[in-house]
């Protein structure tokens, strides 16, 4: 998914290249492609056709002034005017007053229930807080259980009412239990709404005026299509909320809708939602978007995975075998999980920066790692452990018993022999790497 | 309003169109605003057209196919009148989705030779997957058939009694071992005891995730093998769910569900908020399998077989 925008904008701007000047006949294919690519990624048309024609107004403007390297220059300007509709500096949450309330809105499915609770741990592990987390959906079955089983697995009390229908009334009530009680924070979590569901928004409205919230967070799903514009116009113009939290962004969709909302609405994108685990959660970086949204690699992403995925005793427990010399072929068949776990490695490579214009054309095979675990899984345990041991015969056994050849064998043979002795060698030289990464 | 007499389900349809009244008065009065004061189709109307098309989802590579139709049929048919256009695109959409649509699905009646058909539900976070079960256990229901639930959400809060809670609201069974069970010992629980008790159809919940991450669609996958030990040609259905506010990633959503669990069904639901409903059209054409529901609504009835006429006649009518 990555690598389809970034491709596009890569080709978008290829037909800049050799190119003198700036023409309107230039840009105007440039940007057609630029459109075509941003309307993959779910940017409103409209949004989509006034940021082409703001950049196309700018291009033609800085050509008199450069006449360098009109690709490049296309390239900055297109980021530029992307970052800056994104919102230039982050946006944090609202929590002076005493107590803060917080209300939640969105569609069903948006995932406000998961993000409320997400919050409340925020606040409460990094901020210090004593949110209280409050039931208002009444119409979803068991919707005041999840709610309840989110609380306490974050340790944040849940205030509910299950008899009351009334979900303005529970707020309220919620409120002077969180003043009695020591709360600074009440988040007030929601029924998802359609916005043309008169009869629920004049609910939400109503709370609003009887809550006066400190915060109304919009919470938006992150796949969201061209809908997105008539989603969040309906809602801020009955709710006027103050932020917009973009939920699944932990999903490999390109976010085009963060664009959307941003340009339609103006209002600041607070948090993002990354996972399902009460932790899952960050503040939105702008720039972060705007690379993401371009293509232009999300290498802080990349890095994010991989940690996720990253088991630090299993680490230590490799290291210390890889300092002994004691890597073996069950080691390096966990080497392949890890990696594996990570995802698709098209994916991975494109949140490099500069990797998914190099990679474009290149074909990385899913399944390069079967016929190495075919293998592997062809020795028996003691040739596993104890490599040395892999003579003739033992090798030509491997090869029939994994479907492969005895040259494939080989190769992998030698490959795990190299493998070792770089892995020791960085290892056992550890100052030396450390330095290395310092000086990054 | 004179087709209304020509669907036999009058009922249904009345709420087809309801749900999709957003999509027609836009995309209908759009068109018309589009073609007013014209007398041939030309590049602005064409143009006009493709952004009617890209605000409904249905996508880049979809509307320029089939603005590309369209533009065929006007340089062979050399002169075309704007009123015809509507009938044009009519077609030509229809074409698009009934090339895949094999044949159209009735009204939720299940094969006689499978017992119990399973149905396997899967699909990302928050689309609606366990209450396009409760309305589907309904309709079966209603049509006469023994329907036994699988609580398989054994991960989100409180998945299992929302799941409950519904099979008490439609009067079915259900089988569910609580939170944090295994999903597929569920799985594999539930079509043992549909075996025993002769039910007509299982349908199986699952846990929402997200298609890009590979140990949840490995765990998909095991569900799968699991309930082949004991039929083996179950789940009869794979039914994803899809959002229809989501974008060009249901593509995509698509693409991965069927790659873990060989997707053989699409749900489409909520349809009856703003959401254009055009992302029906694009995963026709670029994916090939056919959409079965549509959800239009909260209610328990409001689940619906999707007829691809009806649903092209409602934009447009």
């Amino acid at each position: 998914m990555f690598q389809n925008l970034s491709e596009k904008l890569d080709k978008a701007f290829k037909i800049l290249k050799g190119q003198g000047h700036i023409t309107e006949i230039n840009v105007a294919e440039t940007l057609k492609e630029v459109r075509k690519a941003l309307l993959d990624a779910d940017v409103s048309y409209k949004v989509a056709k006034d940021f082409t024609d703001e950049v196309r107004r700018k291009a033609l403007g800085q050509n008199v002034l450069t006449a360098v390297s009109p690709g490049q220059l296309m390239v900055k300007i297109v980021h530029d005017e992307l970052a800056e509709l994104m919102g230039s500096t982050k946006s944090d949450i609202n929590i002076q007053p005493n107590p803060t309330v917080i209300l939640m809105a969105g569609l069903q499915g948006s995932g406000k229930t998961t993000f409320s609770a997400k919050l409340a741990n925020f606040l409460h592990t990094k901020r210090s807080r004593r949110p209280l987390l409050v039931a208002c959906d009444v119409y979803r079955p068991a919707a005041i259980d999840q709610i309840e089983t989110l609380g306490e697995q974050i340790g944040v009390e849940v205030y509910s009412e299950r008899e009351n229908k009334n979900p303005a009334e529970i707020a309220q009530n919620a409120i002077k239990h969180a003043k009695k009680n020591g709360h600074n924070v009440v988040i007030v979590d929601t029924a998802g709404r359609l916005a043309i569901d008169d009869q629920m928004m004049d609910e939400i409205s109503t709370m609003k005026e009887k809550l006066e919230p400190h915060e109304i967070l919009f919470v938006v799903d992150a796949m969201t299509g061209q809908d997105a514009v008539n989603t969040a116009k309906a809602f801020n113009d009955r709710l006027d909320f103050t932020g917009v939290i973009l939920s699944k962004m932990d999903g490999d969709t390109r976010g085009g809708s963060a664009l959307t909302i941003k340009a339609i609405v103006n209002k600041p994108i607070k948090f993002v939602g990354l996972g399902e685990k009460m932790d899952a959660i960050d503040i939105f970086h702008p720039e972060r978007m705007a690379d993401r949204i371009l293509g232009m690699g999300d290498i802080v992403s990349f890095v994010e995975r991989a940690q996720e995925q990253y088991d630090e005793e299993e680490a230590k427990k490799l290291h210390k075998k890889i300092a002994k010399d004691q890597f073996n072929f069950n080691d390096f068949l966990a080497q392949i999980g890890q990696i594996k776990k990570m995802g698709n490695v098209k994916d991975l490579v494109g949140m490099i920066p500069g990797m998914s214009k190099a990679m474009k054309d290149v074909e990385i095979d899913e399944d390069a790692f079967k016929s190495v675990e075919a293998i592997i899984h062809s020795m028996t345990p003691d040739e596993r452990e104890n490599p040395a041991v892999l003579n003739g015969s033992r090798r030509k056994r491997i090869a029939d018993g994994s479907g492969t050849s005895i040259q494939e064998v080989n190769r992998l043979i030698k490959q795990f022999d190299d493998t070792r002795k770089m892995m020791k060698m960085v290892a056992t030289d550890k100052g030396a790497l450390a330095r290395k990464i310092r000086r990054r | 309003m004179a087709l209304f007499s020509f669907f036999k389900k009058g009922d249904n349809k009345e709420k087809l169109n309801k749900g999709l009244e957003k999509t027609k008065e836009s995309v209908f009065s759009r068109i018309s605003r589009a073609i007013v004061g014209k007398s041939t189709v030309d590049d602005e109307v064409l143009d006009n057209l493709e952004e009617i098309l890209i605000t409904s989802d249905v996508g880049v590579e979809t509307t320029l196919k089939i603005i590309d139709r369209i533009q065929e049929r006007v340089a062979k048919d050399k002169y075309i009148g704007t009123s015809e256009l509507n009938n044009i695109l009519r077609e030509e959409i229809s074409q698009l989705l009934s090339e895949n649509q094999t044949s159209e699905i009735e009204d939720f009646v299940i094969p006689n030779d499978k017992k119990p058909y399973v149905i396997l539900v899967v699909g990302v976070n928050g689309v609606g997957k366990t209450t396009t079960i409760g309305k589907l256990a309904h309709q079966f229901k209603t049509n006469g058939y023994s329907v036994l639930l699988g609580a398989a959400d054994t991960f989100r809060a409180a998945a299992v009694d929302q799941i409950t809670i519904w099979s008490e609201r439609v009067g079915v069974p259900i089988v569910s071992q609580g939170m944090n069970a295994d999903p597929a010992a569920v799985a594999y629980d539930t079509i043992k005891s549909a075996i025993a008790r002769e039910s007509d159809v299982a349908i199986i919940d699952t846990a929402g995730r997200l298609h890009n991450k590979v140990n949840l669609m490995n765990e998909l996958t095991k569900i799968r093998n699991v309930m082949q030990k004991l039929i083996p040609d179950a789940p009869h259905e794979v039914l994803l769910v899809l959002d229809a506010s989501t974008g060009q990633n249901a593509i995509e959503q698509a693409k991965q569900f069927t790659a873990a669990t060989q997707v053989n069904a699409l749900a489409l639901t909520k349809l009856d908020g703003t959401a254009k409903g055009g992302v029906v059209i694009g995963i026709s054409d670029q994916f090939k399998v056919p959409v079965k529901y549509i959800g239009v609504g909260e209610k328990m009835e409001d689940l619906q077989v999707f007829n691809s006429k009806e649903f092209v006649d409602s934009l447009f009518n």
